[in-house]
């Protein structure tokens, strides 16, 4: 570690692209997933974003945390506006109204901007197959207006739309697959991270940005807020959510899977359930359930990259 | 020279936009607005436009990646109808806010329920408020004209505000007119390439879109207001230069047989070929007193002055309204003129009727009698507001 700030630089720029000074939660791991996507990313880039806990931390007039082209309407279009800008420059680059400089186009939603309210944009942008990065910084609830469920909440964890309460054990569903969703619209890639991991982050990043059509990233941010942690356990949360298989670190890319941090040996749910008081109300018979459809969940997972004929690299960024 | 052909509205209204060498169209199909986008979509498969022509899934994403096209700097154009101009909704405030200078076909639909295909204002009237510059048009070739000089006031750096080029649902839409199509020449003449200042670029960053505190949002409103007030002034400086090379020439508020007439009828959209069949046949008739028309052409921003002065001789006014506003004291269009005028010492005595609800004819009979009605309603008075004309109850 005492050589960190040496070889650190060599392999991450220091460039910030995502400045500092924004209005983000303390400990909050969607700024820190922001901050390294950016880095990946560079400064040859559009970013369209979603109304959300990101929109509204970086942008208060007259400020901006932004020091690349940014634009934010609505909450449930970006995708589409995202579509709009992509063949946009690509009209004016055939026609020579501007000069093709291959800037990418990179749009950023929260997990209900991205799976609840905007799905239907995003799968039309997909489908319709713009050359396009779509991230969805997933913090597992509506965050920005007050820790309400979205179709990502993780089941059983307590929300103010999904208390947990005598007749209520909290979320009643399980967390929607979206990557599987976006693999459904076959597209060119797919993955999976987590700023606990950010060299597999940024990698996936970039190859989501050098992806040739629609790529789909969704970075699960802890959220010291909503799921009731110290703000300085965000990273190792994230690393937790990993380890126990309850967010896998995986890609897709042209349909084949990969685990890309894998754990031979997952370590059980309540190693990361029991750091948050979301899933505090979960009683052990409830626990043991969840568990079980983790493990075979992951089970499920590793066949589909077994299939794929790849190897995950275990344990890497230990 | 340009020769006067006979071809579909929409069909002419696709072909001028595609003579405007529009870049994006992202476009998704309502009646009756559909062969508007198909033809644009023949037009570019054929090689004839040279554009990115964006097939969306739903209405709220044809307008969210038109902001998106008008944002990074291209001439961008969609058409819509009824339910889709209400599924665009929270999308045509930002679009006109954030200043972005898209252009929109409207073929004016009736609002379900009950669903209903055909034409009347409902759907723009709930869009009134939008921020979007809104043009009334009564036949096809007004059509024409009308999207072509759509380009060139919103994309004008005086304006940067989206346009709505409205058009009855089937009654414009779908009829086949004699209409003068421009030559390409007159059109470059007429039409710069678009020059969107705050286009979205690497090499410049900026933020667009963030967030408001109450400490700004207030100003920002306040400036929006002051430039659509303002666009006035290049809508009719575009249609003075338009007329200087089409030799069609265009008001915020038409009339017809106007001079010596005491009753005046007004109408928007295309009712008004019609209500002229009718005046001009009660004049012939000797039928009474002497009845001209007004037409709004410019809906928004809303002619006051020309309004009032069109009036200022007129002893009773009749609107036509083709939109309900539930509940209220009258219909949309007879409320802003009554808002209009209230503050003008000597004015018509106002009689408001709403008529041709979801494409129920008027025909030229029908516009004498409501005329006749109107007048009579103010010689005598009325308890109501307003009234539904031919309903049976």
């Amino acid at each position: 570690m005492e050589n960190c700030t040496i070889y650190v630089p060599r392999l991450i720029t220091k460039k910030e692209n995502f400045a500092p000074g924004h209005r983000a939660c303390i400990g909050c791991g969607e700024a820190l997933a922001v901050r390294l996507a950016f880095k990946a990313i560079g400064q040859n880039v559009i970013v369209v974003n979603a109304t959300g806990c990101v929109e509204i931390f970086t942008s208060q007039l007259p400020y901006t945390s932004w020091r690349v082209p940014w634009i934010h309407t609505l909450f449930e279009n970006t995708a589409a506006v995202a579509s709009g800008i992509e063949s946009a420059r690509k009209a004016m680059i055939r026609k020579g109204i501007i000069q093709d400089t291959k800037t990418k186009i990179v749009a950023i939603a929260g997990d209900g901007g991205t799976i609840d309210i905007g799905l239907q944009a995003l799968s039309g942008a997909m489908e319709r197959g713009h050359d396009f990065l779509y991230i969805c910084f997933d913090n597992e609830a509506y965050m920005n207006t007050g820790i309400q469920r979205s179709s990502a909440t993780p089941f059983g964890a307590s929300t103010t739309t999904s208390p947990a309460g005598k007749e209520s054990i909290g979320q009643f569903a399980w967390k929607k697959d979206m990557p599987a969703i976006a693999v459904a619209h076959n597209i060119p890639y797919v993955a999976t991270a987590n700023p606990s991991y950010p060299f597999d982050l940024m990698a996936k990043v970039k190859k989501g940005l050098e992806a040739k059509g629609p790529a789909y990233i969704q970075i699960l941010s802890a959220c010291p807020t909503g799921w009731g942690c110290p703000g300085e356990l965000s990273v190792k949360i994230g690393r937790l959510a990993a380890k126990t298989g309850v967010f896998p670190l995986y890609e897709v890319e042209n349909g084949k899977y990969s685990i890309t941090v894998d754990f031979p040996k997952l370590l059980p749910i309540t190693e990361y359930t029991s750091l948050q008081k979301r899933f505090r109300h979960l009683q052990p018979e409830m626990l043991e359930q969840i568990q079980q459809k983790v493990v075979r969940k992951y089970e499920e997972l590793k066949e589909k990259t077994e299939m794929s004929g790849c190897c995950g690299q275990t344990g890497t960024e230990e | 020279m340009s020769k006067r052909v006979g071809i579909e509205v929409s069909i002419a209204l696709a072909d001028v936009v595609g003579m405007a060498n529009t870049d994006v169209v992202a476009a998704y199909p309502i009646t009756p607005q559909t062969h508007i986008v198909e033809h644009l979509a023949e037009l570019v498969a054929d090689g004839e436009l040279d554009a990115e022509y964006i097939p969306v899934e739903s209405e709220h994403s044809a307008m969210s990646a038109c902001m998106g096209s008008a944002a990074a700097g291209a001439r961008t154009f969609t058409a819509t109808a009824g339910q889709g101009l209400e599924l665009m909704h929270e999308c045509l405030y930002v679009a006109s806010a954030m200043r972005l200078p898209v252009v929109m076909a409207v073929a004016n639909r009736a609002l379900s329920a009950p669903i209903s295909v055909w034409g009347d204002h409902s759907d723009v009237m709930a869009c009134r408020d939008t921020g979007w510059i809104q043009i009334f048009t009564e036949n096809g070739q007004e059509v024409v004209d009308t999207a072509l000089c759509a380009f060139r006031i919103s994309e004008d750096n005086n304006v940067l505000l989206p346009t709505m080029v409205h058009l009855d649902g089937f009654h414009l839409s779908h009829v086949i007119e004699p209409i003068i199509m421009p030559e390409q020449s007159q059109v470059d003449a007429f039409l710069p390439p678009n020059k969107y200042p705050f286009f979205l670029d690497p090499a410049r960053p900026q933020a667009m879109g963030d967030f408001a505190p109450p400490a700004i949002y207030t100003e920002t409103k306040w400036a929006q207001e002051v430039n659509l007030q303002k666009s006035k002034e290049t809508v009719l400086k575009a249609w003075k230069e338009f007329a200087e090379i089409f030799g069609r020439e265009y008001k915020p508020v038409e009339s017809y047989r106007c001079e010596d007439a005491k009753i005046l009828l007004l109408t928007m959209g295309s009712y008004s070929e019609t209500a002229m069949t009718a005046i001009d046949k009660m004049r012939e008739q000797g039928d009474g007193e002497n009845v001209g028309l007004l037409r709004l052409r410019l809906w928004r921003p809303f002619p006051t002055d020309e309004l009032r002065k069109a009036v200022e001789n007129a002893d009773v006014l009749i609107i036509l309204d083709r939109a309900l506003s539930f509940g209220s004291a009258g219909g949309p269009v007879g409320m802003e003129i009554k808002s209009a005028l209230y503050d003008v010492s000597k004015k018509p005595r106002i009689v408001n009727f709403v008529g041709g609800l979801g494409g129920r004819d008027i025909t030229v009979g029908n516009f004498e009698e409501l005329i006749k009605k109107g007048i009579d309603i103010a010689g005598n008075g009325s308890e109501n507001e307003f009234e539904i004309f031919g309903v049976r109850e």
